[in-house]
């Protein structure tokens, strides 16, 4: 059999697929639920249109989102059982738990109070109605810990014996399951890059509109809220992944050396800015790299010792057995690039956006603008942008959008790929985790099922997104102004149409 | 009672609640095209499990990850094993999910064809094979001594397996008719409960039939009471739908699939997949559990969390608790 064709390789790649495209609505079903939440929630304390404007267009955005978050979510429930059925027998003791957590309490939290606030507007009081797009995001924000502890127990097991009579792996400790430090920087990191991801979302269709001067008030809100997420969750995503960086270098030191393909161990280890030439040769033809960050990164030491992939490759064959330890060294190495420039970028226009629009800090007051203008972009004391460069701010703003997206797979993908061989790390392989009994034509049909409904799907959601995101925010009816002041909506009226209907 | 076999009522528990309320608004998804005059009245069947389709779906995704962490063995058997008629119901989940929350948002009227259609097919499928998996369950599969399915997919075609799919697809369409005529006001409601009356003789037929054939097969004491209950709970749905007492007749459906549910877990016990290979062989709620540290976090879960779902998802059904027809829908779709 072609290795290539391999149910290991298959269905590694069928849980990449499918996996990277269900986390590109993750994220922005956690952020846009709190930040829809959060408009909400200013609509409800200051009774200013705009805001309620403002939750109407993000909250459509959210729900086209969500939609698909959810359906992905389906196949990530079922697909250990049906291509990973010795991994679940393996590990189902310990893994499983989570899982059911994360379902009993998180999924069914955001389903249930989703359809609430979907068909609830003439159905339930303006602060019932407001409390359930907060239960939402408290259950996307469960689901998300609850599913990263049981990814941190793949990168770092804790709180397991193995049974060696039944050949698996059982639970002893669910408290450090749920709490070890690999779960916790874990959430943290993956929270402030949602955040980060919303953030910019909201700047890029915001600047979309404001480019072209429509939908002003609305658009400068979501603007503001959007530059002040993601400076905040850049901030924090960066604190957060350093912290994620230094655990990793403790627990999993193939995945710090595959990350900056140092091949062999060294004290104050560079990192590279940029590297051209073959790295799965152990060098670069062309590097731009920063002394000892490498070392800084791992340990909080820019002269610390960082072991390279060989010294590595051999403690583990000492420690595991005979074996090749190493990940694809290309793929950790630019997977890390990536996520960290491509989530930096977007930081960068936040950051350069919060400075450009400010309101009035050392700004003169003949470039001060009314509620209803765009910002001038400002970025020394008296003189706007040039045209030129303005387009071009803007522009960029607009682009951000898809930055944390990049960002975020590829995330993934260099902590999943950098684990490799390992599904376990130090327990179970990759190899002895597929399903035995599924054979390559099954696993190839779903593979090919899942990618092509998945593009289609892809296309229309895309399609649907463009066409709100032009639409603006809706303008407001009578009904939306006044909400029912009772469980139910008002009785008045039996034959009044529904305000949503599907 | 020992944990593992408590862990079994449970997921029995899951299955009935997700077959319960996922099986009337399955119901509700084929009656778009069995009961519905025109487009307008096929919205007013989909806005009646608007609000509550995605909160009765979580009930199949706990139950999915409830048999991970309770009865590994178990849930690596069953999907590994039923691979394809699996990856078929995922198939229609999706687009199910995207087709109620896509349908109303654009004006094109293909568009929204495209997706009734879908939502059709997408509710047919998974009713018709969810029986079809119990079938196979109860029934027994080749299962060898490593607990790998080693049946092929035309194994599980087999009659009895069939038989259990119409089942479920009668069963939930009737509870959705049942549920329509609950649920609106109108002509549509008469009709509704006229096709209730078709569907439920044809179900009872079927069901008596597979339930029958399942307790020779399998069946013991506690299973027969279930039977009979589920028969008599049938029946009397029939009778309450006639006499137009709407809200009995839906009950009374309910009751019905809880028996039906109970009485395959019932001739199912002690075993949660039975081999027909070789009865050693057999997954059992011993040999296919979790550790008992395990089953205890999680009954400690299940006795917190279950209650409180029912109690907000109750409350979810009580604020949508008005009838709807078609002068409720808005003419220019509200989205």
């Amino acid at each position: 059999m072609y290795l290539a064709l391999a149910p290991e390789t298959l269905a590694r790649w069928q849980f990449g697929i499918t996996t990277v495209y269900h986390f590109l609505f993750v994220p922005l079903t956690i952020s846009l639920a709190a930040l829809t939440a959060g408009l909400q929630t200013a609509w409800v304390r200051t009774e200013k249109e705009k805001y309620l404007r403002a939750t109407k267009f993000w909250g459509k955005l959210f729900l086209i989102n969500i939609a698909m978050g959810v359906v992905t979510g389906i196949v990530q429930e079922f697909q250990f059982g049906m291509n990973w059925s010795d991994y679940s027998r393996f590990v189902g003791d310990i893994f499983g738990a989570p899982l059911a957590f994360e379902a009993l309490i998180a999924f069914f939290f955001e389903s249930t109070f989703i359809g609430l606030w979907i068909f609830g507007w003439d159905k339930l009081p303006k602060k019932i109605h407001l409390a359930c797009i907060w239960m939402v995001s408290i259950g996307t924000i469960l689901s998300a810990y609850f599913i990263l502890a049981a990814n941190s127990w793949m990168q770092h097991p804790v709180g397991y014996k193995i049974d060696k009579a039944k050949g698996r792996a059982e639970l002893t400790d669910f408290l450090a399951v749920l709490t070890q430090n690999t779960t916790v920087a874990q959430v943290f990191h993956t929270l402030s890059a949602s955040f980060l991801t919303g953030g910019a979302f909201m700047i890029g269709i915001a600047a979309f509109h404001l480019f072209r001067k429509k939908h002003i008030s609305v658009m400068k809100t979501s603007l503001r809220l959007g530059l002040v997420t993601v400076v905040i969750a850049g901030l924090l995503t960066a604190i957060s992944g350093d912290t994620l960086g230094k655990v990793m270098f403790k627990q999993q030191p193939m995945k710090m050396a595959a990350a900056e393909a140092l091949w062999d161990g060294q004290d104050s280890a560079p990192f590279s800015i940029f590297a051209y030439g073959d790295v799965s040769k152990g060098h670069n033809t062309v590097e731009l790299s920063v002394p000892g960050l490498l070392s800084f990164l791992a340990d909080g030491n820019f002269n610390s010792h960082v072991p390279g992939i060989n010294d590595t490759n051999k403690a583990e064959q000492q420690k595991y057995g005979a074996g090749d330890y190493r990940p694809i060294i290309p793929v950790t190495f630019w997977a890390f690039r990536w996520m960290i420039g491509f989530g930096m970028a977007s930081f960068g226009v936040g950051l350069a956006g919060l400075w450009l629009t400010r309101k009035k800090f050392m700004l003169p007051q003949h470039l001060r603008v009314g509620e209803d203008e765009v910002p001038n972009l400002v970025l020394f004391k008296n003189k706007a942008l040039s045209p030129k460069l303005g387009r071009l701010y803007w522009l960029a703003a607009i682009w951000t959008l898809g930055f944390p997206l990049i960002a975020n797979s590829w995330g993934w993908i260099f902590t999943e790929m950098g684990r490799q061989p390992w599904v376990v790390y130090g327990v179970l392989k990759t190899s002895a985790a597929v399903s035995p009994g599924v054979s390559q034509t099954e696993i190839l049909i779903s593979m090919i099922t899942f990618t092509v409904l998945y593009a289609v799907l892809a296309v229309v959601e895309v399609k649907l997104l463009v066409k709100y995101v032009k639409a603006g925010p809706p303008e407001l009816t009578e009904d939306d102004l006044n909400p029912p002041t009772k469980i139910g909506g008002e009785t008045r009226d039996a034959d009044k149409p529904m305000a949503f209907s599907y | 009672m020992e944990l593992h076999d408590v862990w079994f009522v449970l997921i029995a528990v899951l299955w009935t609640g997700y077959f319960f309320l996922e099986g009337f608004d399955f119901g509700v998804g084929i009656l778009t095209k069995l009961l519905a005059r025109d487009r307008l009245e096929k919205r007013v069947l989909i806005n009646t499990v608007g609000p509550v389709w995605d909160g009765n779906e979580v009930w199949l995704l706990t139950a999915g990850g409830a048999t991970f962490a309770a009865f590994p063995e178990w849930y690596a058997t069953l999907f590994s094993g039923f691979y394809l008629p699996l990856l078929v119901i995922l198939v229609c989940l999706i687009v199910r999910g995207v087709a109620f929350e896509y349908r109303a948002k654009r004006p094109e009227e293909n568009w929204q064809r495209n997706w009734e259609t879908a939502i059709f097919w997408t509710s047919l499928v998974p009713a018709f094979l969810w029986g079809v998996a119990f079938g196979n369950i109860v029934h027994g599969v080749k299962i060898d001594r490593n607990f790998e399915y080693v049946g092929t997919f035309w194994n599980l075609l087999n009659p009895y397996a069939l038989l259990g799919g119409l089942v479920t697809l009668t069963l939930f369409t009737f509870h959705g008719t049942v549920f329509t005529a609950l649920k609106t006001v109108g002509d549509i409601r008469v009709r509704a409960r006229k096709l209730a009356t078709k569907i439920g003789v044809l179900t009872a037929v079927l069901a008596v039939v597979f339930l029958l054939w399942t307790q020779i097969d399998s069946g013991d004491g506690k299973s027969l009471v279930a039977l009979v209950v589920a028969a008599a709970a049938l029946l009397a749905a029939l009778g309450a739908n006639l006499r137009g007492r709407e809200g009995w007749a839906f009950a009374l459906s309910g009751v019905t699939i809880v028996a039906a549910v109970a009485m395959l877990f019932l001739s199912l016990f002690p075993n949660v997949m039975p081999s027909s290979l070789n009865g050693d062989w057999s997954l059992t709620v011993t040999n296919a559990s979790s550790s008992p540290y395990t089953l205890k976090i999680m009954t400690w879960l299940a006795a917190i969390a279950t209650p409180l779902v029912l109690l907000y998802q109750g409350w979810t059904y009580w604020v949508f608790r008005k009838r709807i027809g078609t002068q409720h829908i808005a003419a220019e779709a509200a989205h």
